[in-house]
Order: C-alpha cells, then sequence, then structure tokens
C-alpha cells in the first residue's frame, strides 16, 4: 500500500508497509499513481508518453526502470506481513505495567467549561490523593513492571499542584527505591500554572522529565474557557510563571500544551501568540466534547484547522531558516529512529501497560476512562479485577479495526485513542473519524517537514 | 532533480527481528493526553 500527497512544492509517495518515503518529480509521481492502480508497465508508459507528449521518452523509461527498482527492493508497493506479529508484544508483555498516571487532586482551582474530567472531579466527589495511596501506587508499578527499566508517572489531576505536598513525597520515595529495584522512574507533571512558584519550578526542574504547561495561547481564547471559580481568566497570572519556568528549565522537554475549540479553530494564532512569549516546544490539541457541545469541532472547524496545520508547517520552516525554530508535538517525526513494528501495530497500550490511578487507588484504563464505572479495572491493593475489561483493551491494535487496515496512515497511529473512539462510537475499539482525519493531515505535514530538512540538508 | 530522492527512514520490516522490548514511552503519557499517536516516539531498545 502506498500514499501519494503533494505539499509545500514536494510530491510525496509513502511506501506504509516498509515505513520508505520517497520524494519524486511530478512523471514519477504520476508513474507511481499509474502502477498502483493495477496497470501493467507498457500501459503506464503509454499514458505517460500522452500526457507528457514531446518530453523524453527515454526519461519515461529511466522512471519506470526506477519505480520497478524501488518495488524489487521492497522499498515501495511493499506487502503488509504484519498480522501475525500484531498482539504478539502485548502477549509478550501480559501483565507488564510500566506507566501509572497518578491522579494526585480530583479536585481544581480552574473551572474551565470544557474540561473533560469536569473541572477535575471526574464526575466523582472532590478528593486528594493521600501520600499512602500514592506510595502503594509506585509500589505497585514497580511490583508489576517486570524487566522494565523505565517506569513513567505522571502527576495529574485536576490540579497536581493542590497536592503538591505529596507530589515531592512521592518522588522522594520513588528515588529511594528505584536503583535497589533496576528502575528509572520518569515523572510528568501537567499543571494550569496557578501555582507555580520558585520551589515548585526547582522541584519541576530537577525532578520531572517533562513538564505539560496548559495555555490555550492568545489571551482572550485562553480566559474564554481557564476561568477561575469566581470567572476570571487565568492568563495573566500563569504567564509569567511559564515564562520563569522555562527560562529556568535547563534545557529539559515541556511542552506549552493549548486546547483548541470551536471558538478557535484558527489555532495557528494561538501558536504566535505562545511562540512571542517565548515558548518553543508547543502542542495545541483539538478538545475532547461530545457532538453539539458549544465547545466542540464542527465539519466547517475541521476544513479551517486542517489549512491550520499546513500554514503552521510552513511557520516551522520559515522560522527554522531564520535560525528561531521551535517544535510542535505531533510533527516531531522522527524517520529514521522511530518506534519498532511491534509498538506500530499494537495499539496505544491503556487498559495493559498504562493505566491511571484515583486518588483512593482504583484503577482505570487510562485517565480519559476515570469515573466511567463500567471501566474501573480493579485497584492498586488488590490487583486487576476486571479481566474482561482488560482484555477489550488488549485485543485492541491495528488490525481489529477494519477501519484502520485499509488507513495509509495506520504505523503513524498504531490504531488511535480508545477513548475518542468509545466517545464517539460507544466501543473502545471504534474509530474517530473526525480525529483520523486531522491525524492524517498532521502526518503528512510532519513527513513533508521530515523530508524539507533531509532534502535541504543534503543540499547545504 | 534525479526523479526519486528516497529519505533515510527505519526499515520496519526489519525492526521486526530485535523489536519489541517495551521500554518505549506509553502513547499520549507524558505528553498531550488526548489523541493516540506512535510516530514521534523514540526508540529506546539499547540491545
Amino acid at each position: 500500500m502506498i500514499h501519494q500527497f503533494k505539499l509545500n512544492g514536494y510530491d510525496i509517495v509513502v511506501d506504509v508497509c516498509s515505513g520508505s518515503v520517497h520524494v519524486v518529480d511530478d512523471l514519477a509521481y504520476d508513474a507511481i499513481a499509474l502502477f498502483d492502480s493495477g496497470a501493467p508497465r507498457a500501459e503506464v508508459r503509454a499514458e505517460l508518453c500522452k500526457k507528457y507528449s514531446g518530453g523524453d521518452e527515454a526519461d519515461i523509461d529511466e522512471v519506470l526502470d526506477s519505480v520497478e527498482e524501488l518495488k524489487n527492493e521492497g522499498t515501495l508497493f511493499s506487502e503488509d506481513g504484519f498480522e501475525p506479529l500484531a498482539g504478539e508484544l502485548k502477549q509478550r508483555s501480559a501483565g507488564i505495567i510500566k506507566a501509572l498516571c497518578l491522579h494526585v487532586a480530583h479536585t481544581c482551582n480552574l473551572n474551565c467549561d470544557y474540561c473533560f474530567a469536569s473541572q477535575g472531579k471526574y464526575h466523582g466527589e472532590r478528593a486528594v490523593m493521600s501520600y499512602e495511596v500514592g506510595k502503594r501506587a509506585l509500589d505497585f508499578l514497580v511490583e508489576n513492571s517486570g524487566s522494565r527499566r523505565n517506569l513513567e508517572v505522571d502527576f495529574f489531576g485536576g490540579e497536581p499542584l493542590m497536592n503538591f505536598e505529596v507530589v515531592k513525597r512521592l518522588v522522594a520515595y520513588a528515588r529511594s527505591i528505584e536503583k535497589e529495584n533496576g528502575k528509572n522512574f520518569r515523572f510528568t507533571l501537567t499543571t494550569n500554572g496557578l501555582l507555580i512558584d520558585d520551589e515548585v519550578i526547582d522541584f519541576a526542574n530537577k525532578e520531572c522529565v517533562n513538564v505539560v504547561l496548559s495555555l490555550d495561547g492568545r489571551k482572550e481564547i485562553h480566559d474564554k474557557y481557564r476561568v477561575d471559580y469566581a470567572g476570571n481568566g487565568s492568563w495573566d497570572r500563569i504567564v509569567p510563571k511559564f515564562r520563569e519556568l522555562v527560562k529556568r528549565r535547563g534545557g529539559k522537554n515541556y511542552y506549552m500544551r493549548g486546547t483548541f475549540t470551536h471558538a478557535n479553530p484558527d489555532f495557528l494564532e494561538d501558536v504566535k501568540v505562545m511562540l512571542d512569549l517565548g515558548f518553543d516546544e508547543l502542542s495545541m490539541e483539538p478538545v475532547v466534547a461530545a457532538e453539539g457541545d458549544p465547545a466542540a469541532l464542527t465539519d466547517e472547524d475541521i476544513e479551517t484547522v486542517k489549512k491550520q496545520y499546513e500554514e503552521l508547517a510552513l511557520l516551522m520552516i520559515k522560522r527554522r531558516d531564520e535560525g528561531r525554530p521551535f517544535t510542535f508535538y505531533h510533527y516531531m517525526l522522527d524517520l529514521s529512529g522511530g518506534p519498532c513494528i511491534y509498538k506500530r501495530i499494537s495499539g496505544c497500550g491503556s487498559g495493559t501497560e498504562y493505566m491511571a490511578v484515583t486518588p483512593w487507588g482504583d484503577l482505570y484504563p487510562c485517565h480519559q476512562f476515570v469515573g466511567e464505572e463500567k471501566f474501573l479495572l480493579g485497584n492498586i491493593f488488590d490487583g486487576i479485577k476486571a479481566k474482561e475489561v482488560q482484555d477489550e483493551f488488549a485485543a485492541c491494535n491495528v488490525y481489529t479495526r477494519e477501519e484502520c487496515r485499509g488507513c495509509w496512515a495506520r504505523l503513524y497511529c498504531s490504531g488511535g485513542c480508545a477513548a475518542n473512539a468509545l466517545h464517539a462510537t460507544g466501543r473502545v475499539n471504534g474509530v474517530y473519524k473526525k480525529g483520523c482525519e486531522l491525524f492524517k493531515k498532521r502526518m503528512e505535514c510532519a513527513i513533508m517537514l521530515a523530508a524539507d530538512e533531509q532534502l535541504r540538508g543534503e543540499e547545504e | 532533480m534525479k526523479h526519486v530522492k528516497t529519505l533515510k527512514t527505519r526499515n520496519l520490516c526489519a525492526s521486526a527481528k530485535k523489536g519489541g522490548c517495551g521500554e518505549c514511552q506509553t502513547s499520549c503519557q507524558s505528553a498531550c493526553k488526548t489523541s493516540c499517536g506512535i510516530a514521534n516516539q523514540k526508540c529506546e531498545n539499547n540491545k
């Protein structure tokens, strides 16, 4: 299977199964499309001679030879022979957990209308995680991590800094047990910024491999949703704190992470505001909202967003050329060093190697399922109880979704987000079509950027 | 230009031979928290 697209002056051909990417001229682009339609060489040649009449026929023969050569070397029209491997990684790692999202605070000091977690409470009561529950969660992770060395723990909420003392103690505890257990904890903090102070900055920059900072971009856009309980916007209070944190980050990763909604499908304007503020590691995500929610993206918005993704890619090239580069989470595509085929076909890991822990120790397949009782997996004291729920997640892979089988982007996506699928279709192994559309556009942009970087790098 | 320029990419078929160590980041964990996608993750197989 192949995928062809033209973007920013590049004619690009992706060979889906080998992972190869070819940048071609118009003649080769047309030749490949004709071969892909099943036409034999003589027919392809005749079509090309007609279309490029007056051109050099030797040139056409050269193109046809090149295409056949690519096919023979396995980098074009390669077959998908990976299905037997699907699920193998999950089977091999059955029972192994390597990542936990610790919901240290089911409460928040902001009251954002669009919050998927219903203002941090996840449709339940306000609660904070005790040190004892958190400690048990870390022990549970170590006990169930098998031979995995890298263990990821995200402090999440609500607003995790509303329980900062426990967060600090948990990190200290984890550091005290990691060496003897042969583990390497990687902590992430996701915060709305309101409670950031010098101590938080020093802690986050020392202990957290990543920090995710919530900022939606333009002040008027941010303050539309991200308000406190008195209804006051938070932009003016958090931006100076974020700037200070990033200034002192010392090159460690962070994401300035925004959400865009029906209010700002023109999210590139928000990206520009983040850049003007000096932030250069950015992530902007489509809102997670039910159909009919005023924040949800409409069909018209989706078209706008797709154009914005293209413009964003062009802006990245422009800024890179000016010596002011920035990164965008979804465009950080590592063509030569990305994940192996097992990872690419085995799905996201929610409910199997990754789980969310509530303040009282219940386990859910991921943060987005917390509060949905039928997905309760068990708890950190007694382990997994609802094996049938876990099996449903373990069974998710690229080949269990019919729609994914015919999709060119399947090995970049690995089957999509189970929570998005559930909300859109009522099934965790369904497909959220709007999300797919956006994902495919993002991948085209990311591949174009990678092509631009490689090819222009070779020229220089 | 030459008609076809092939970018440097990881050979996915070859990665089937010694892949699957499971050390890489769990999808959207530590990042966006909303949309699955694995292509931008780093391979952490040191073997």
